[in-house]
C-alpha cells in the first residue's frame, strides 16, 4: 500500500517536473512546478517527516510560488523569440547535459544512495513528535549554523531592500499615515449662522 | 441488525467516511445558514429586515439560492482554459474542507489528531489561494487577473502576520497540536491565551479577515472597481462552490480563533465556585462552548462587513507589513520575557 | 501631544470601535422596511404614473390636438395625428405614447391647455409584449374613463398650486 502511494506520488513528481521544462506557457509551467512540490511533500510525509513536508507546502507552494506566479503572469513572454535557434544549439546543449549528468553520476551515483550507505529510518509511534526533535537539534547541535543562516537571510533582505529603495524627492506619493490621521475637524468647520429675515424684492416683470 | 451496522462501522475506511460525513454535513449546513445570517444581520444593521419571503421568516432562502445556482448554466468565457477553469473552484473548496480534518471539536472529538495540526491548517489556507489565482488566470478576463494579482500579494503578506501571531500561541502552549493548545488554557477564564497574547489575538483575527478576502479587505472582489474580481466569469454551480469555500474558510478562521485564544471547548465558568454552578453543564467543557465562541467570531465577520468601508489597496499592504508584522515580532519578544518571569497562570515552566 | 493621542487612538482602534458601536446600535433599531405587495407607501396626488386621456362630463374627449405635449416631450414619446371632424372641430386621429420611451417627467400634463393628457397614480402595469407598452388613443381613453373619479379628485387637490 505504502509503496503504491510512493510510486503514485513519484510518478506525479517526475511527470510534472518534466512538464515544467516542456510546456509552452510559462504560467502553466509554474503550476506544474507547484504540483511537483506538492508531490515531493507527499513523499516526505511517507518518510514520517511531516514537519518538513508541511513547511515545504507553506513556504514553497504557499508563498514562493505565489510570488513567482505573480511575476510570471505579468510578463509578456514571446515563446517564438525564445525558441529561435533551438535546433542549431541542440547538439551543444545535449553534449553539455550529458557531461553534467556523467559528472554527477560518477561523483554521487546510485551507490551513494543505496541502502548500504543509508539505513532504513526507524518507525516511530504516533506520539513521536519530530517537530520537537528537530527543534532540539536545531537549537543545540546546530545552533551556530542556524543563527548564521538566519543572519545571512537578514543580510539578503536588507540588500534587496537597499538595492530597490530609490529616494525620489520629486514624486508625489500619498502619505497614508497623514491620511489616516486626519480628523473631521481638520477639514470641516461647522459655523453657526443666525437666520436673517430677507427683504422681498420683486423681479422686474412683476414690477410692471 | 445493530451488530451488522456496528461491524460495518468498524471497517476503517467506512469508519473514517462516516466521521467525514458527520463533520461535513453540519459544516455545509452552517455555511448555507451563515449566508442567510449574513443577509439578515447586515439587513438589520441597515435598518432593513433582510430576506423573509422564502419559507417562514425566510428560513428556506439559502436552499432556494443553492437550487437556483445549481440549475443555472455554466458559461465558459471564450479562449478560457476550460480545465483550469473548472479545477479552480474545486481547489478552493477542497482546501477549505480539507483543513477541517484536524480541527478538534472536543478533547476526543477529532478526525485526525496530528502533531503539526496548526501548520497543516496554515498550509491548507495557503494552498487555497491557488483556487483564486487559477480562477483569475484561466478566466481570460482583465478584471479577474487584476483581482488575482491583488489577492496573491494580499494573502502572502497577511499569512506572515498570521503565522507570527500563531508563533506566539505555539510558544505559550509549547505544542503544535490543537488539542494540547486548548488543554494549555485550562484552569479558569484567565488561563485563556487571549489575555497574555491580546495583540496577537487581535492581529490573528484581522489577518484572518484579510486572508478570507472579506470586508473591509475585500479588494479581491471590490465590486466598485473590478466588478466581482476573480469570479467575475463564473456562473452557476462553479460560482456557488467559490461561495461555499469562502464561507467555510470564514468559519475555519472563527473556530481557530476560538480554539487558540478563547479556550476552545473549555467553559468560561471553569474554576468559578462562587456562582454555585457546581457540576452543571455550564461549568463543564463541552462542544457547546466551542460553538458559542465560534459564533461570536462569525458574527464579528458580519459586523465588520456592515461597518467598515473597503481599504484602499496600498493601505492594506501598509497595514500588513508596517503595522502587523512589527507588532507581532515585538510581542513574541514580550512572550519570551513573560516566560523568563514565569508569569502565572500561563507561563509556568513544566 | 497630538501625535501621541493619534498613536494611541490608532493602536487601540478607537475609531473602529466607534464605527462598530454605531452599527451595533442600529442592529436593534425598529426596521423601516415596507413589505411591498402587502403594504404600500402613501402616494402624492401629484404622482406621475401611467398616462390617461380625459373626457368632459358630457362624454366629449378633451384633447383638441394642439400638439403642445408632442412638442414638449423630451423623450419624443408622443406622436399625434390630427384631423377635422364633421362638426368642424379639430380632433386627434391617433394619439400614441410609447411607454418604453417615456421618462414620466409630467411635462405633457403641464403643457396641456385642456387638462386632457394626465398622469395617474397607476404604476403597477406591465406588458407581456412590446406592443403592450404602446398606449394608443383608445387605451388612454379607457384608462381615463376607468379612473376619472380619482383623476378629478387629484386635479382638484392640486388646483390651488397651479
Amino acid at each position: 500500500m505504502e509503496t503504491f502511494v510512493f510510486y503514485i506520488f513519484s510518478a506525479f513528481m517526475v511527470l510534472s517536473a518534466l512538464m515544467v521544462i516542456s510546456v509552452n506557457n510559462p504560467v502553466k509551467a509554474a503550476f506544474f512546478l507547484v504540483l511537483s512540490f506538492f508531490a515531493s511533500a507527499a513523499i516526505w510525509l511517507l518518510l514520517e517527516a511531516e514537519f518538513l513536508a508541511i513547511i515545504l507546502v507553506i513556504v514553497y507552494v504557499g508563498a514562493v510560488m505565489v510570488l513567482f506566479l505573480f511575476v510570471v503572469m505579468m510578463l509578456d513572454i514571446n515563446m517564438v523569440q525564445i525558441k529561435k535557434g533551438f535546433v542549431n544549439n541542440l547538439p551543444l546543449a545535449v553534449a553539455v547535459a550529458i557531461a553534467m549528468f556523467a559528472t554527477i553520476f560518477f561523483v554521487v551515483g546510485g551507490e551513494s544512495f543505496s541502502q548500504s550507505v543509508f539505513t532504513i529510518p526507524d518507525r516511530h509511534g504516533a506520539d513521536y513528535s519530530n517537530v520537537a526533535e528537530l527543534g532540539k537539534v536545531l537549537y543545540s547541535d546546530y545552533v551556530y549554523s542556524f543563527e548564521i543562516a538566519a543572519v545571512i537571510l537578514l543580510v539578503g533582505i536588507i540588500a534587496a531592500i537597499s538595492l530597490t529603495l530609490r529616494r525620489r524627492p520629486n514624486t508625489r506619493h500619498q502619505k497614508i499615515e497623514d491620511q489616516i490621521a486626519v480628523k473631521s475637524k481638520d477639514r470641516l468647520q461647522v459655523v453657526k449662522v443666525d437666520a436673517q429675515p430677507r427683504k422681498y424684492e420683486p423681479a422686474k416683470e412683476e414690477q410692471k | 441488525m445493530l451488530d451488522l451496522i456496528l461491524s460495518i462501522y468498524k471497517i476503517p475506511v467506512i469508519n473514517i467516511l462516516v466521521k467525514i460525513i458527520v463533520i461535513m454535513v453540519p459544516l455545509l449546513l452552517t455555511v448555507a445558514y451563515f449566508t442567510y445570517a449574513e443577509r439578515k444581520v447586515i439587513g438589520y444593521m441597515q435598518v432593513r429586515i433582510g430576506p423573509n419571503r422564502v419559507g417562514p421568516r425566510g428560513w428556506l432562502q439559502p436552499i432556494a439560492d443553492a437550487m437556483k445556482l445549481m440549475f443555472k448554466e455554466i458559461i465558459f468565457p471564450s479562449d478560457a482554459n476550460k480545465v483550469l477553469f473548472t479545477i479552480a473552484p474545486t481547489l478552493a473548496i477542497a482546501t477549505a474542507l480539507a483543513a477541517w480534518a484536524v480541527v478538534p471539536f472536543g478533547s476526543e472529538l477529532v478526525l485526525a489528531d496530528i502533531n503539526v495540526a496548526l501548520l497543516y491548517i496554515l498550509a491548507m489556507t495557503s494552498i487555497g489561494v491557488y483556487g483564486i489565482i487559477l480562477a483569475g488566470w484561466s478566466s481570460n478576463s482583465k478584471y479577474a487577473i487584476m483581482s488575482t494579482l491583488r489577492t496573491a500579494a494580499q494573502v502572502v503578506s497577511y499569512e506572515i502576520a498570521m503565522g507570527f501571531a500563531l508563533v506566539g500561541v505555539v510558544m505559550a502552549a509549547r505544542s503544535l497540536n490543537i488539542g494540547d493548545i486548548v488543554e494549555g488554557q485550562s484552569s479558569s477564564i484567565w488561563g485563556w491565551y487571549m489575555w497574555p497574547l491580546l495583540p496577537l489575538f487581535v492581529i490573528y483575527f484581522i489577518s484572518g479577515v484579510a486572508e478570507t478576502n472579506r470586508a473591509p479587505f475585500d479588494v479581491a472582489e471590490g465590486e466598485s472597481e473590478i466588478v466581482a474580481g476573480f469570479h467575475v466569469e463564473y456562473s452557476g454551480i462553479l460560482f456557488a462552490i467559490f461561495f461555499l469555500a469562502e464561507y467555510a474558510n470564514m468559519i475555519l478562521i472563527s473556530i481557530m480563533a476560538a480554539l487558540m485564544f478563547m479556550g476552545g471547548w473549555l467553559s468560561p465558568f471553569e474554576g468559578v465556585s462562587a456562582l454555585g454552578l457546581g457540576d452543571s453543564f455550564l461549568a463543564g467543557s463541552s462542544i457547546i462552548w466551542l460553538l458559542a465562541k465560534t459564533a461570536i467570531f462569525m458574527f464579528l465577520f458580519l459586523w465588520f462587513r456592515a461597518t467598515f468601508p473597503r481599504y484602499r489597496y496600498d493601505q492594506i499592504m501598509r497595514l500588513g507589513w508596517k503595522v502587523f508584522i512589527p507588532i507581532t515580532i515585538v510581542w513574541i519578544y514580550v512572550v519570551g520575557l513573560m516566560y523568563y518571569l514565569e508569569l502565572a497562570p500561563w507561563f509556568i515552566k513544566g | 501631544m497630538h501625535q501621541l493621542t493619534q498613536f494611541f487612538d490608532s493602536l487601540f482602534l478607537a475609531e473602529l470601535f466607534k464605527g462598530l458601536s454605531v452599527t451595533g446600535k442600529y442592529l436593534f433599531k425598529k426596521k423601516i422596511t415596507v413589505q411591498y405587495p402587502e403594504e404600500k407607501t402613501p402616494q402624492s396626488f401629484r404622482f406621475r404614473g401611467l398616462h390617461a386621456q380625459r373626457r368632459y362630463a358630457n362624454g366629449e374627449e378633451r384633447c383638441i390636438a394642439c400638439k403642445l405635449c408632442e412638442a414638449i416631450c423630451p423623450a419624443l414619446a408622443i406622436s399625434i395625428e390630427s384631423e377635422q371632424r364633421e362638426d368642424g372641430t379639430r380632433r386627434t386621429k391617433s394619439y400614441d405614447i410609447d411607454l418604453t420611451k417615456c421618462i414620466f417627467c409630467g411635462f405633457c400634463e403641464e403643457s396641456c391647455p385642456v387638462d386632457s393628457i394626465v398622469e395617474t397614480r397607476i404604476f403597477e402595469y406591465y406588458g407581456e409584449e412590446r406592443g403592450d407598452l404602446l398606449m394608443t388613443k383608445e387605451k388612454l381613453l379607457a384608462v381615463g374613463d376607468k379612473y376619472e373619479a380619482q383623476i378629478a379628485a387629484d386635479r382638484a387637490q392640486d388646483a390651488p398650486y397651479r
